[in-house]
């Protein structure tokens, strides 16, 4: 360690006079060759062969662009330089190496791509020499005048459609499949592990978190927060606009519409879960099996011809129900152990979700009664029908644009998002969102400011159950089946750890965890079978450089960060002893 | 002169310790009473059998005439609040939020009204929030409503805890210790805050080692040592008993009087 630390601070100093240059001429470099074939053979995703940047070429273009800071010294340029240089450099290294991999040696790997890594090399070096920064990049805010308002509408709209954009892009990265593949391949071979699009996806993926860090550390991200706090409702109106925009995008295709679905279904679930966990702080480990109950429920009773009982509510009712018994089951189990703290309340709720996808496993009719068809599942849940007629099982045409079926459902997702989304925000700016986060702050302390913390705990618990519920019976509708298999543990971890990668206590949080959750194994086909572990990685160094998450609410961010380290705030959470003293 | 409250032959045994042994206490209708004893007295203990913290062995507690109930949150619903000896703020939520919670059992939007956002709803927020910074204002902490609680300096921490058990309406006031740690600027102020909840006809009882400012302040004291009660007086009577000093400082032995 030390040794490494005193290498660098040797190299430091020997590079630190001519940081600026060195690092300018790097990006300088970086940017040529960025024009210079990557590839000595067609058909690598991105056009590694040709002279224009596409793919991760531009990416590591858009990079060194940040090369500007070593000219003009803006605030917080040596951070921000750090971020744009180190991600730029990894994406070149990775590109090149996957090129290698794809293209069978070394040897197909073009000029561009050598020179590109080592460009970005230096690049890294120069911003790593540069001195410390001196200011952090302030809140920066438009001059007053006329316009000020409308630009800054502007901006929230732009805001929306580049959130909506990143989206679009991520989605777009074709994942591999089996069939793929073969048009390129020197030699004929074929590997099902031909990792090309996944090297896609992940410099897209690297490049978008350089990007915004580069940006936060240049405080672009904090002020345009800022002003979109400022116009809130601007900010919604345009990004429920993006998403309702989004299938129109999409060519008629109806994958990435299918994908955008079940990231929604995700969502609305972490969302409800974040009621439980971010707002009254109770670790509820068992959250798929409220989620399960609702599927279960819509499954068996719209008409499927495999349930057992032959009746088809409308669909409205079914959700209503589903949320209401889901809200039910929250209380059933709620209300005998919600006395218990912490850890004992995670063991008994990490056991209701076993013990729920048991009991769907076995009601068979050898061994119980005959209701799920155990393993099966309930599946062939027919196509929802609107009383008008309008059917979600057939593509339909608008304004002229062919939309496949999965949009109708889709936008169904939408709505549902949207209403978990608002519910969660109305409540958490309520009394009983203060009582919440007083009990999760002080739980004695609340009962004695005259909080009945059962009451209000238990509520916490069956709110999360009944969100759960509505979105499991419309996850059903979309999945056309309720299976045990997509009730285990794994599923309300993943869940869990959306709402603490995105950020305890944001909706905002908790839509960009299900996201990204829900988009790395999709898109990382090579990830399939090390997900959990890669899981535990991502979550061990977010706690670790972020233990907030990606988008904090203010009070989480103060807590972690005020205090000192993320860690003592971790491991100490306000006392529940000494009153008594 | 209505009693506030009346606290009877209350017992409080933890398996073999007995921590308070059939105290009595009566508090009148706007009154300040000091409650004081050595270390390990069972003063908290007492507070704690009062507001429903602990339940107490043998005895009964009426606020008003009817019997306290035994949970926390009834006793401050009934109209009973207090003040922890160690601060027990909510940390990470402002002074304005701080406050706006000891609001909560006197408003009564569900989960229904705060997703639907009706007129009322609006009306009841206006006045919780209204009422939460006239009692910031009234504490002297209305310039930092909006700062963290665990960023005030302590004496604003001990003033916000007040302000926060002033919101839930009571019309008896428990304090634990409320100048313990303060500087002698910080405790005058105490003082004046005190008069000041007093003259909102809200009855007080303090527990208090700063033997200037309980005799300045209480109305009576009472004498709490190895949990029973002692005596109880106006401040001059307990200050002139040999048995309260005895009990504080230790009767002398033979060989000091010889």
């Amino acid at each position: 360690m030390s040794v490494v630390a005193a290498a660098r601070t040797r190299g430091g100093a020997l590079v630190a006079p001519f940081a600026r240059q060195l690092g300018l001429a790097g990006s300088v470099l970086l940017v040529i060759c960025c024009f210079l074939p990557w590839s000595t053979y067609s058909g690598f995703p991105g056009k590694m062969l040709n002279s224009t940047p596409g793919g991760a070429r531009l990416y590591v273009l858009l990079l060194a662009l940040f090369g500007f800071l070593f000219v003009k010294d803006l605030p917080g340029r040596r951070r921000a330089l750090g971020s744009a240089s180190t991600f730029a450099f990894v994406i070149a290294l990775l590109t090149m190496l996957f090129i290698a991999y794809a293209g069978r040696g070394l040897v197909n790997v073009g000029s561009g791509a050598f020179v590109g890594v080592v460009a970005a090399l230096l690049y890294m070096v120069g911003a790593r020499s540069l001195p410390e920064d001196d200011r952090t990049a302030p809140v920066r805010s438009l001059p007053d005048g006329r316009w000020r308002a409308a630009v800054e509408s502007v901006l929230c709209v732009l805001a929306a459609v580049a959130a909506l954009a990143a989206f679009v892009i991520g989605l777009g990265i074709p994942s591999t499949s089996i069939a793929d593949g073969e048009d390129y391949r020197l030699g004929g071979a074929i590997s099902l592990n031909d990792l090309t699009n996944e090297s896609q996806f992940l410099s897209f993926l690297l490049f978008l978190c350089g990007l915004m860090l580069a940006l936060s550390r240049m405080g672009v991200i904090a002020s345009l927060g800022a002003i979109t706090k400022r116009h809130s409702k601007v900010l919604v109106a345009a990004g429920l606009m993006a998403a309702v925009v989004f299938p129109f995008t999409q060519g008629g295709d109806g994958y990435s519409l299918r994908i955008a679905a079940s990231i929604g279904v995700f969502a609305a679930a972490a969302v409800g879960l974040n009621i439980v966990v971010g707002l009254a702080g109770l670790l509820d480990l068992g959250y798929i099996a409220f989620f399960g109950v609702g599927a279960y429920f819509a499954a068996i009773v719209s008409g499927s011809i495999t349930s057992v009982i032959d009746v088809h509510l409308p669909f409205g009712l079914v959700i209503l129900l589903s949320a209401l018994i889901a809200g039910l089951f929250g209380v059933l189990l709620g209300a005998p152990t919600l006395r218990l703290r912490g850890d004992y309340l995670a063991i008994v709720t990490l056991g209701f979700g076993e013990i729920f996808r048991i009991t769907v496993n076995n009601l068979d009719g050898s061994a119980g009664p005959k209701l799920t068809n155990g393993p099966n599942g309930v599946s062939n849940i027919p196509d929802l029908v609107l009383p008008g007629g309008f059917s979600f099982g057939e593509n339909h045409n608008l304004f002229g644009v062919d939309l496949p079926f999965q949009a109708n459902y889709y936008w169904l997702e939408v709505i549902l998002v949207a209403v978990v989304m608002t519910a969660f925000l109305r409540l958490a700016e309520s009394r009983i969102g203060r009582a919440w986060v007083a009990i999760r702050e002080d739980e004695l302390a609340a009962a004695a400011t005259g909080i009945n913390t059962t009451r209000l705990k238990l509520l916490a618990f069956a709110l999360g159950a009944t969100l759960a519920g509505a979105a499991g019976s419309v996850s059903a509708h979309v999945v056309k089946v309720a299976a045990p298999d997509s009730f285990t543990f794994l599923e309300s971890a993943l869940l869990l750890a959306a709402v603490i990668l995105g950020g305890m206590g944001t909706v905002q949080g908790a839509l960009l965890g299900a996201t990204v959750l829900y988009l790395l194994p999709e898109k990382l086909r090579f990830l399939q079978d090390l997900r959990l572990l890669v899981f535990g990685i991502v979550l061990v160094l977010i706690m670790r450089l972020r233990p907030e998450g990606l988008v904090p609410s203010k009070r989480r961010q103060r807590e972690f960060h005020e205090a000192g380290g993320g860690a003592d705030a971790l491991a100490a959470p306000p006392g529940h002893a000494g009153a008594l003293g | 002169m209505t009693i506030v409250l009346q606290a009877s032959a209350v017992t409080k045994r933890f398996g073999g310790l007995t921590a308070v042994k059939s105290v009595d206490l009566e508090v009148n209708e706007g009154e300040v009473v000091g409650l004081i004893g050595p270390n390990g007295a069972g003063k908290t203990t007492f507070f704690n059998c009062l507001t429903g913290l602990e339940t107490p062995t043998a005895g009964e507690v009426t606020y008003r005439g009817t019997p306290l109930p035994r949970r926390p949150d009834l006793v401050t619903k009934a109209g009973v609040a207090r003040t922890f000896q160690n601060i027990r703020l909510f940390p990470n939520m402002t002074a304005l939020e701080n406050v706006l919670v000891g609001r909560h059992t006197r408003t009564r939007a569900g989960v229904l009204a705060a997703v639907g956002r009706g007129p009322r709803y609006h009306r009841e927020e206006r006045e919780s929030e209204d009422r939460s910074r006239e009692l910031l204002d009234f504490v002297g902490l209305g310039k930092v409503r909006n700062e963290l609680a665990k960023a005030l300096p302590y004496g604003d921490q001990r003033k916000l805890e007040i302000a926060r058990a002033l919101a839930t309406d009571p019309g008896l006031l428990l304090l634990d210790e409320p100048t313990a740690g303060m500087n002698p600027n910080e405790t005058a102020a105490t003082v004046k805050l005190v008069r000041a909840i007093q003259e909102r006809s809200i009855a007080i009882v303090l527990i208090e080692h700063d033997m200037r400012f309980v005799f300045g302040l209480c109305d009576r004291v009472a004498v709490l040592v190895q949990g029973e009660k002692l005596m109880e007086g106006p401040p001059s009577a307990v200050q002139a008993d040999e048995r309260v000093v005895a009990a504080y400082l230790g009767t002398p032995t033979e060989e000091d009087t010889a």
